[in-house]
C-alpha cells in the first residue's frame, strides 16, 4: 500500500520536462539553493562555499549552506512543512543525506524524483543495480538522491603514541585490556558511534548475508551475540569505563588531540591528513582500517518533494558530479574525500587530473584502505542503536 | 484619563494574546497532539497513550529524569544560597559599578561557549591539569578521570552555577537598590545583631520576594538546559532535556511521538518543581518567623557568609579562566597536552571564517536590537497600563509572562514552526524576531517589574499634584527614575536574544545565521579555536550591552546623584 503510494507520488512528480536539461538550466538561473548540510566540518563548509561560487559563475545558481548539527533537523523541517500543507515553495532545497534519513524520507514520500539518472554528469557514475552509488545502506536509490562523495570508515591515531595497532575489531579488546581507558567511540545516538558498532557487527556476524536483508528478531539475536560478548568484555576497559562517550567524532578527535584517548573515528579517509593541515591533530597522525576492510558508503544529495528551487538543486547536484569538481574535492588541500565517479568512464585527460593530485604521508592509498564492506540494511542500524540503549543505558 | 489607561491596556492585551499566547498555545497543542499519538505527517492518526508508555520504556528514562531533577534543583538552591551569602559580605564593600563590571562577562557569555571553556578547564587533559603537569603530577598523558561528563552531573552543576550566581547577584543587587540597606544594617547593629545576622534576618526576607521570579526562571532554565548539559553533563543517559532533543532528531521518525510526550512531561516537571519550591517557601516562612521572634543575635552567620563568598570567588575564577582559555584558543594553532600554553600561534581562526562571522555578527546585532526595543516598549506599556488601572497583576497575567519560559523550547517550537509555516512567515527575519520575543519579553518584564513597583510613588503623586498628565508623568518622572533598571532590562533582553539558539534555528528555517547558531554548529565540530572566535564575539556583543547598561545611567544622572539610588 505504502509503496504503491510512493510510486504514485513518484510518477506524479517526475514531469517529463525534467529530462530536458536545457530547460532545467534556464529555470535554475537566478535561483538560490538552500543546501542543508551538516556544518560541523570547516573544510566541508568551505568546499560548499566554493561550489556556490562556481555554480553562480557558470549557471547563475547561488548556493547557501544551511549548517545543521544533525541531518534529521532538515527531515523534521520537511515533515513540519508537510504537516502545515506547504507542498510547494518549501525551505529545504537540497539535503546532504544517506542511510536511515534517506530511507525515512523515501518511505514517507518526502523526496523529489527520480532525478539522479537524468543528470548529464550521471554518465560518469556507475549506476548499475549493485553499484555503490545505486544503493544506500542496501536501500535502492531509485534516482531519489545523487552521489557526491565517498565515505569509508577509518580509525585515526597518533603513530608516535600507538605502536601496537589493533589488526581488527577483535584486536580492540586486547588493546583496551593492555591500555585501559584509551579506547572509546562516539555516543551511539550519533551516526559514527552506531557505525563503530556496525563495523564490529559485520566482522563478528556468523551469517553476513543476513545483514543485507531487513532485520528480524531471530536474525538479530544470532548476528549480534558475538558482538555483545566482545563489547561486554571490552567496556570496563574503555575510556571512563564505558559509562560516557564523546558526543560525536569531532569531539572524539579532540580527545585524541588532547591525548585522552588513542583512537578517533572518521568516515573520511583523508581526515587525518586534513586535520594535520588544520592543526587539529599532530603531524604524526595516521589512519588505518581493520584488516578485512571497513564499512563504506556514499554521501548523497536529495531534493525534498516541495523544494522551492528544485531546478537549481538539480544543477548543483549535477555540478557535484563533474569530473573537475570531483578532482577538486579529492584534492587533499581542499577536502580529500575520494571521488564517486567510475574511473573506467573517465577520459584520459580527466583521469590525468586525478593522478596529478598532491599527496600527504597521512593520506592512505586505495590499497591501504583494503576492501569496502557493505553497509547492513538500514533497519539493522536502527535496531542496533535501540538494543545498545536497552543494554547499556541504565 | 481612565479611558486612556483602558485603551493602552487593550492594545497591550491584544498584542500579547495574538503575539505571545496564541502561537505558544498553538505550538503547544501541536506537541500535545503528537504526545497523544496524532501526527498525520508521519502517518500517526489515532489518539492513544502509547507514546507515554513508549517513553516510560525508553532506555535510561528514569536516570535521565533523576539527573535533570538533581542538577536543576540542586544548582538553583546552591546558586541562591551562594548569591545571598556573597551579597551579604560584599554589599557596601564593593561599588555596584565595580560589581557590575565583574559580573558582565559571566552574564554576557553564552552558555555553550562558557561550557566549552569550562570543559577545557576541568577535563583531565584540561588547562588546570596542563598547568601542573608533568611537574607536579608526573602525567605525560592525561589520566582517565571523570572530571567532566561525570555520572552525577557535578560538572554540569558547576557550569550552571557559574551562569546562575552572577544572574542572581545582578537581580539581588538591583533589588537592594530599592531598600535602605545601610539604615537596616545600622539599626540592626545598634540592637546588637551581627552583620551576617542582619542580612539573614532583616534584609533577605525583604529582598527575596523581589527576586522570586528570577529564581523561578533560574529553576525552569536549569531543569531544561540543553547546550550546557550536552557539553558538561553525562551522555549515557543524558539529562531529560538532552534526551528529548536526541529523540526528536533520531533517524527513527516515530520517536517524535514519545519525544513530544517527554516535552509535555518536561513542562510538567518544571511546573511541579516551581510548585514544590513555593511549598518550601511557605515552610521556610513559618519556621523563619519563629526564628526571627526568638531574637538570637549570634555572630555565627559570619563563617557561612565567608564560605559562600569564597566559593563564589572560586566559581568566578574558574569561569573567568574558562573564558580566557577560549580567547587563548582563538589565537592558538597547536596546543597539546601537557603544554601550559599553545606551542604555536595563528590568526587563522580570526581570518579564515571571515566569510561567516561578519554576517553572523550583523544578524545577531540587528535581531537583538529589534527584539529588545520591541520587548521593552511592550513591557513599559504593560506596566504603565497596570499603574493606570491601579491594579496589581492578576495571577493569569503572571502565568502568561511565564508561559514561554516554562514550556520547553524544543517541544513547542516544533508546533510553532508548523503554525508559522501555515501563515507563511517562516524562514524570515520577522519570524525569528517574533519567536525570540517570546523569550526576550519575559526576561525584560521580570527585570523591570520589581523595580517599577518598588518605585517611590511620592514623586509621581507630586507630579500629578503639579498638574502633569499621565503621559508626562510617564516620560518626565517614571522613565527617568527608572533609567538604570530599564537599561539593565534591555541588556538582559539583548543578551537573551543573542543567545537564542533553537528559535533562531527553527523559525529561520536555518537560513538566518547568527553568532549563536554558528557557534553551536561549530561546537558540534569541536574546533576550540573557531569556537573561541565565535564565543569571543558572541560574548562581546552582550558585554557591550551590559557596559551600556552601566554607563548610560551614569551619564544621564551625572548631575542628579540622588537618582543613582543603588550607588550609596
Amino acid at each position: 500500500m505504502r509503496s504503491l503510494l510512493i510510486a504514485a507520488l513518484g510518477l506524479g512528480l517526475a514531469t517529463p520536462a525534467l529530462a530536458d536539461w536545457q530547460q532545467t538550466l534556464e529555470a535554475a538561473k537566478g535561483q538560490t539553493v538552500y543546501w542543508n548540510a551538516w556544518g560541523g566540518d570547516a573544510r566541508t563548509n568551505a568546499f560548499i562555499a566554493w561550489v556556490g561560487t562556481q555554480t553562480e559563475a557558470k549557471y547563475g545558481v547561488k548556493v547557501e549552506q544551511v549548517k545543521l548539527t544533525d541531518t534529521a533537523t532538515a527531515v523534521t523541517q520537511v515533515i513540519s512543512e508537510k504537516a502545515a500543507g506547504k507542498d510547494s515553495g518549501g525551505s529545504v532545497d537540497m539535503i546532504w543525506i544517506n542511510g536511515p534519513n534517506f530511507l525515512a524520507m523515501k518511505e514517507q514520500g518526502l523526496l523529489h524524483g527520480p532525478f539522479a539518472g537524468d543528470l548529464p554528469n550521471a554518465k560518469y557514475v556507475d549506476l548499475g543495480p549493485d553499484a555503490a552509488a545505486a544503493v544506500d545502506f542496501t536501500v535502492p536509490v531509485d534516482g531519489y538522491e545523487s552521489a557526491w562523495r565517498l565515505a569509508r570508515f577509518v580509525f585515526t591515531y597518533d603513530s608516535a603514541v600507538v605502536t601496537d595497532l589493533p589488526r581488527d575489531m577483535a584486536g580492540f579488546l586486547d588493546y583496551a585490556q593492555t591500555h585501559p581507558g584509551r579506547v572509546t567511540h562516539p555516543d551511539v545516538s550519533n551516526f559514527m558511534g552506531a557505525t563503530f558498532l556496525k563495523q564490529a557487527l559485520v566482522e563478528f556476524a556468523p551469517d553476513k548475508a543476513a545483514l543485507q536483508q531487513p532485520v528480524t528478531d531471530a536474525a538479530f539475536d544470532a548476528a549480534t551475540a558475538p558482538l555483545w560478548a566482545w563489547y561486554d568484555a571490552m567496556r570496563p576497559f574503555m575510556w571512563r569505563e564505558g559509562k560516557t562517550f564523546p558526543e560525536n567524532e569531532s569531539v572524539q578527535q579532540q580527545l585524541l588531540n588532547d591525548g585522552e584517548v588513542d583512537f578517533g573515528v572518521s568516515f573520511d579517509p583523508a581526515s587525518a591528513a586534513g586535520a594535520i593541515a588544520e592543526g587539529l591533530l599532530p603531524e604524526t597522525a595516521r589512519v588505518f582500517v581493520p584488516r578485512d576492510g571497513s564499512i563504506g558508503n556514499i554521501s548523497f544529495v536529495a531534493i525534498p518533494y516541495n523544494a522551492a528551487n528544485r531546478e537549481g538543486a538539480e544543477v548543483v547536484a549535477n555540478f557535484l558530479l563533474d569530473p573537475a569538481t570531483q578532482a577538486h574535492q579529492q584534492n587533499i588541500e581542499v577536502l580529500g574525500s575520494f571521488s564517486v565517479l567510475d574511473p573506467a568512464k573517465l577520459s584520459a585527460e580527466q583521469a590525468a587530473v586525478f593522478a596529478a593530485l598532491p599527496s600527504s604521508p597521512a593520506l592512505p592509498s586505495l590499497q591501504d584502505l583494503g576492501p569496502t564492506v557493505l553497509e547492513p540494511h538500514a533497519s539493522w542500524m536502527t535496531k542496533l542503536v535501540a538494543v545498545w540503549g536497552e543494554r547499556y543505558t541504565k | 484619563m481612565k479611558g486612556d489607561g483602558r485603551a493602552l491596556r487593550a492594545v497591550v492585551a491584544v498584542v500579547l494574546l495574538g503575539g505571545v499566547v496564541l502561537p505558544i498555545v498553538a505550538g503547544f497543542a501541536q506537541t500535545a497532539r503528537a504526545a497523544f499519538g496524532v501526527l498525520p505527517a508521519i502517518g500517526a492518526v489515532e489518539w492513544s497513550f502509547a507514546p507515554w508508555m513508549q517513553l516510560m520504556h525508553l532506555p535510561g528514562f528514569g536516570t535521565s529524569l533523576r539527573l535533570s531533577l538533581v542538577t536543576g534543583v540542586g544548582s538553583t538552591v546552591l546558586a541562591l544560597a551562594l548569591a545571598f551569602g556573597f551579597c551579604a559580605l560584599m554589599h557596601g564593600r564593593v561599588q555596584p559599578a565595580a560589581m557590575g563590571r565583574l559580573l558582565t562577562p559571566f552574564l554576557a557569555a553564552p552558555h555553550a561557549a562558557l561550557a566549552i571553556g569550562l570543559a577545557f578547564m576541568l577535563a583531565p587533559s584540561g588547562w588546570i591539569a596542563r598547568m601542573v603537569s608533568p611537574v607536579l603530577t608526573g602525567w605525560v598523558r592525561p589520566p582517565d578521570l571523570a572530571t567532566v561528563n561525570d555520572g552525577w552531573g557535578v560538572a554540569l552543576i558547576v557550569g550552571l552555577l557559574i551562569k546562575e550566581v552572577p544572574f542572581l547577584l545582578l537581580v539581588i543587587g538591583s533589588a537592594l537598590g530599592q531598600l535602605p540597606v545601610r539604615q537596616h544594617l545600622a539599626a540592626g547593629r545598634a540592637l546588637g545583631y551581627g552583620r551576617g545576622v542582619v542580612w539573614v534576618k532583616v534584609i533577605m526576607p525583604q529582598v527575596y520576594p523581589m527576586i522570586r521570579l528570577p529564581v523561578f526562571i533560574v529553576l525552569a532554565f536549569a531543569l531544561s538546559v540543553v547546550d550546557m548539559a550536552i557539553i558538561l553533563g553525562p551522555s549515557n543517559p543524558p539529562t531529560l532535556a538532552v534526551a528529548i532533543v536526541r529523540w526528536f532528531s533520531a533517524p527513527d521518525i516515530a520517536l517524535i511521538l514519545p519525544a513530544s510526550a517527554a516535552a509535555l512531561l518536561q513542562a510538567g516537571i518544571v511546573a511541579a518543581a516551581v510548585g514544590a519550591w513555593i511549598m518550601a517557601e511557605r515552610l521556610v516562612k513559618r519556621w523563619g518567623r519563629w526564628w526571627l521572634r526568638r531574637g538570637g543575635r549570634g555572630h555565627r552567620a559570619g563563617p557561612g557568609l565567608w564560605a559562600a563568598s569564597v566559593v563564589v570567588a572560586g566559581l568566578m575564577l574558574l569561569g573567568g579562566l574558562a573564558l580566557i582559555s577560549l580567547l587563548v584558543w582563538s589565537f592558538a594553532w597547536r596546543w597539546s597536552f601537557p603544554q601550559a600554553l599553545p606551542q604555536s600561534w595563528s590568526l587563522k581562526g580570526w581570518m579564515s571564517p571571515g566569510v561567516g562571522w561578519g554576517r553572523a555578527l550583523q544578524a545577531s546585532l540587528g535581531i537583538g536590537v529589534a527584539t529588545t526595543v520591541a520587548s521593552l516598549l511592550l513591557a513599559v506599556a504593560w506596566l504603565e497600563g497596570e499603574d493606570r488601572a491601579r491594579r496589581t497583576r492578576a495571577g493569569w497575567a503572571q502565568a502568561l509572562i511565564y508561559l514561554p519560559l516554562l514550556v520547553p523550547q524544543i517541544g513547542f517550537l516544533y508546533g510553532l514552526n508548523v503554525l508559522f509555516l501555515r501563515i507563511g512567515i517562516s524562514g524570515g527575519m520577522l519570524a525569528v524576531i517574533w519567536a525570540q520575543m517570546l523569550f526576550v519579553f519575559p526576561y525584560v518584564m521580570i527585570a523591570l517589574s520589581d523595580p517599577w513597583r518598588a518605585m517611590d510613588c511620592q514623586h509621581v503623586r507630586a507630579a500629578a499634584a503639579l498638574g502633569a498628565g499621565p503621559w508626562r508623568r510617564l516620560f518626565s518622572v517614571k522613565l527617568p527614575m527608572l533609567v538604570r533598571p530599564l537599561m539593565v532590562a534591555a541588556a538582559i533582553g539583548f543578551s537573551v536574544s543573542v543567545a537564542q539558539y533553537l528559535p533562531t534555528l527553527f523559525m529561520g528555517a536555518g537560513r538566518i545565521a547568527t553568532l549563536t547558531t554558528e557557534a553551536v554548529t561549530l561546537a558540534s565540530g569541536s574546533d576550540r579555536r573557531v569556537v573561541g572566535v565565535y564565543a569571543v564575539l558572541q560574548a562581546g556583543l552582550p558585554f557591550l550591552a551590559y557596559g551600556a547598561a552601566l554607563l548610560v545611567p551614569a551619564l544621564v544622572y551625572r548631575n542628579r546623584r540622588g537618582l543613582l539610588g543603588a550607588a550609596e
